[in-house]
């Protein structure tokens, strides 16, 4: 019991389990009896969370099916076979075919594969940039903090979508980088807000202020003891953008402001089949399926990735059999949050 | 309280201020108005294309704080500016702005409140078959954007339509055009056409709010205090809504002022799917045509409805936690 106590105390301290050492994430946890490494562990609750698991298979196969696809069917996604044109899926075109005759497969496996790439290109853009934001704002803190924060509250005013809608006819010539580095630079600010949140509380850790004290420069310190620590984090909210990408980017190229034809994304082959959804549902429905299961897929991952990575959750693995444990340590971590300048949180005592 | 307010109205001031100028100058750079008048048939001479840009403040010759300041001059007095047709932005805006609105309050808050109850009644039923199917239900639901969703009931209205052989429900416009009767049956009309686009927009608010509010009350179910509450002789279900979903409620204040966004959005494309001529389909449109004027109207409708939600969402949390207001 006075090691749960003593465990719970920890993680009311920071979110994080943090390393004074500053040698990563995947360090064992000190001063824990368990001899179990963070990396195990994270990997054992990831294997006992059903859904993460089925997420990482499904991802698994439609990125086998999006990279693998155009050399399964002898059809090329753009060329049009006059023969066919409005078939039903058959063994011929196993998706059927559009009213020029083009191969639906073909083109669903192609759009998918841009939209794929789109959206992981998106998630990694946002991110990177989130993370440097937040991090800058919450150690340097004072006027950096207050310039970046009204940043970030500027542009969270408006939709992205809408700035994105406007800004990229003009991008049309550029192509589809062009819209990647658009979605990455209006979707990174609600992440920044988060990390810089983390670093404040990070900025008060004797490992930091050692790392100050000795002469270390801010920037070393923000990528050698910071990011580190928000790092579950990051990886968590990357998964989720992943799917939140290639939603904006169907949606977007849907209403004809992303990709645009001749290259197809699964928002062209949408929007190209929703006229004739009701009489030819295989224009239509295919894409819509793929579309709805990959981001389902990347957000079973991301909920099972924030479970393994949360050092408060009581999912598998650590402190077994303790039902209601992840709830009363998330609120106790909470509450210190206020009960620093208040009275000392009453539940940590009661149960040491 | 009221100081605590005070000070985040007049942060509010400065982002609209802000936000509004950025969005002047990125529409106006980004948009050519000029391409709309070169491409009019017959092609009118340069003298006259450049005479209608001046006339509409719309020249990119001028520099665009010079526009900005002539525009803005004008909204003082309640002048939006004139369309790229020569019309006043006004005259769009106020015909629009309640077809807009009814949609997105409507849409909102049910979405809101449906969440909210669904997300406690699944918190307290933790891992009975109605909590996992409700899990499942909001993660699909989370997974498939808006409009996929508007098209989804749109092809099920069209396919009731075409099995039924007349139209069940309305999937075009806000009201039956030429409709005849009293006020009951126009009510009846427009509450039949707010059906599907409301449904598809409040969907993903409930999903969303389900999945956090579940969470938050999860964390309230195990805490001390409402142990306490039940120990003085409180019933469970009065110590849960009293003490419990108070509480887990305030965290889902602050959302909803950053969900508005997403809603604003989701109305983008549910008024072009469903055919409303209200804000959104307007935004598509003026952004084909080139009219600068317009598309910042709407990004001011979006700012101030963005920061007005802000704004009650600090009040409400002010409201419902103490420890905010000192």
């Amino acid at each position: 019991m006075t090691v749960v106590a003593a465990d719970s105390a920890d993680s009311a301290e920071s979110p994080e389990p943090a390393e004074p050492t500053g040698s990563g994430p995947s360090a064992p946890p000190a001063g824990r009896p368990r001899a179990t490494g963070r990396g195990r562990l994270v990997l054992t609750r990831v294997l006992a969370a059903r859904g993460a698991v089925v997420g990482t298979v499904l991802i698994l196969l439609l990125f086998a099916l999006a990279f693998g696809g155009p050399y399964l069917t002898p059809w090329d996604y753009a060329a049009p076979d006059f023969t066919a044109l409005h078939q039903p899926p058959s063994g011929e075109h196993w998706f059927g075919t559009n009213g020029v005759g083009q191969d639906v497969f073909a083109q669903t496996v192609r759009g998918l594969q841009k939209s794929l790439i789109i959206g992981l290109l998106v998630a990694l853009f946002s991110t990177v940039l989130a993370s440097l934001v937040g991090a800058c704002a919450g150690y340097f803190g004072g006027w950096t903090d207050r310039a970046l924060m009204f940043l970030v509250d500027l542009l969270l005013v408006f939709p992205s979508f809408l700035i994105i809608t406007i800004v990229s006819p003009r991008l049309r010539s550029s192509g589809w980088i062009a819209f990647v580095l658009l979605l990455a630079l209006f979707n990174w600010m609600i992440t920044a807000r988060v990390v810089r949140s983390m670093t404040l509380s990070l900025r008060e850790r004797e490992f930091v202020r050692a790392a100050r004290f000795m002469g270390v420069r801010p920037l070393r310190i923000i990528s050698r003891h910071i990011l580190p620590n928000v790092a579950s984090f990051l990886i968590i909210d990357a998964t989720i953008a992943v799917g939140g990408a290639v939603m904006s980017e169907t949606a977007l190229s849907y209403f004809g402001f992303g990709v645009r034809p001749p290259d197809v994304s699964l928002g062209t082959l949408l929007a190209a089949g929703t006229t004739e959804a009701p009489v030819f549902p295989w224009m239509f429905y295919f894409a819509a399926g793929l579309l709805v299961l990959f981001v389902l897929a990347v957000n079973l991952v991301g909920d099972g990735l924030r479970d393994a990575l949360d050092p408060t959750s009581g999912a598998a693995g650590r402190r077994s059999g303790r039902s209601g444990r992840s709830g009363r340590s998330r609120r106790s971590r909470r509450s210190s949050r206020f009960g620093r300048s208040g009275q000392p949180d009453r539940s940590q005592r009661k149960s040491s | 309280m009221l100081r605590y307010l005070a000070k985040r109205l007049s942060y509010y001031a400065a982002l609209l201020i802000a936000a509004v100028f950025l969005a002047y100058a990125i529409s106006a750079s980004a948009l050519q108005p000029r391409t709309y008048f070169d491409a009019k048939v017959p092609r009118p001479s340069a003298e006259s294309v450049e005479r209608q840009l001046t006339a509409l403040n719309l020249n990119d010759h001028t520099p665009v704080v010079e526009r900005f300041g002539h525009w803005a001059g004008g909204l003082l007095h309640g002048d939006l500016g004139r369309t790229i047709h020569d019309t006043p932005v006004t005259d769009d805006f106020s015909r629009r702005v309640w077809v807009s609105l009814r949609l997105l309050l409507l849409g909102s808050l049910l979405g809101a409140v449906l969440g909210v109850a669904a997300g406690a009644w699944s918190a307290v039923r933790q891992y009975r078959i109605s909590d996992r199917l409700l899990t499942v239900l909001s993660f699909v639901l989370l997974s498939t954007p808006v409009f996929l969703v508007a098209l989804f009931l749109k092809n099920g209205a069209i396919a009731a339509k075409d099995a039924a052989g007349h139209e069940v429900i309305p999937f075009t416009g806000y009201e039956t055009p030429g409709l005849a009767g009293g006020l009951g049956a126009h009510l009846a009309d427009w509450a039949l056409h707010l059906l599907l686009p409301t449904v598809s927009l409040a969907l993903g608010g409930l999903a969303t709010y389900s999945r956090y509010q579940r969470g938050t009350m999860l964390d309230v179910l195990g805490s001390d205090y409402l142990r306490t509450a039940e120990a003085k002789g409180l019933t469970r279900r009065r110590a849960l809504l009293k003490h419990g979903l108070r509480t887990a409620v305030i965290p889902m204040s602050t959302m909803f002022a950053y969900s508005f966004l997403g809603i604003f959005t989701g109305a983008i494309f549910t008024e072009t799917i469903f055919g409303w001529h209200g804000m959104g389909e307007w935004l598509i449109q003026s952004i084909n045509e080139q009219d600068v004027n317009s598309v910042v109207a709407i990004n001011l409708f979006t700012a101030i409805v963005v920061l007005a939600s802000g704004f009650l969402a600090d009040t409400l949390h002010a409201a419902l936690d103490p420890r905010v207001r000192s």
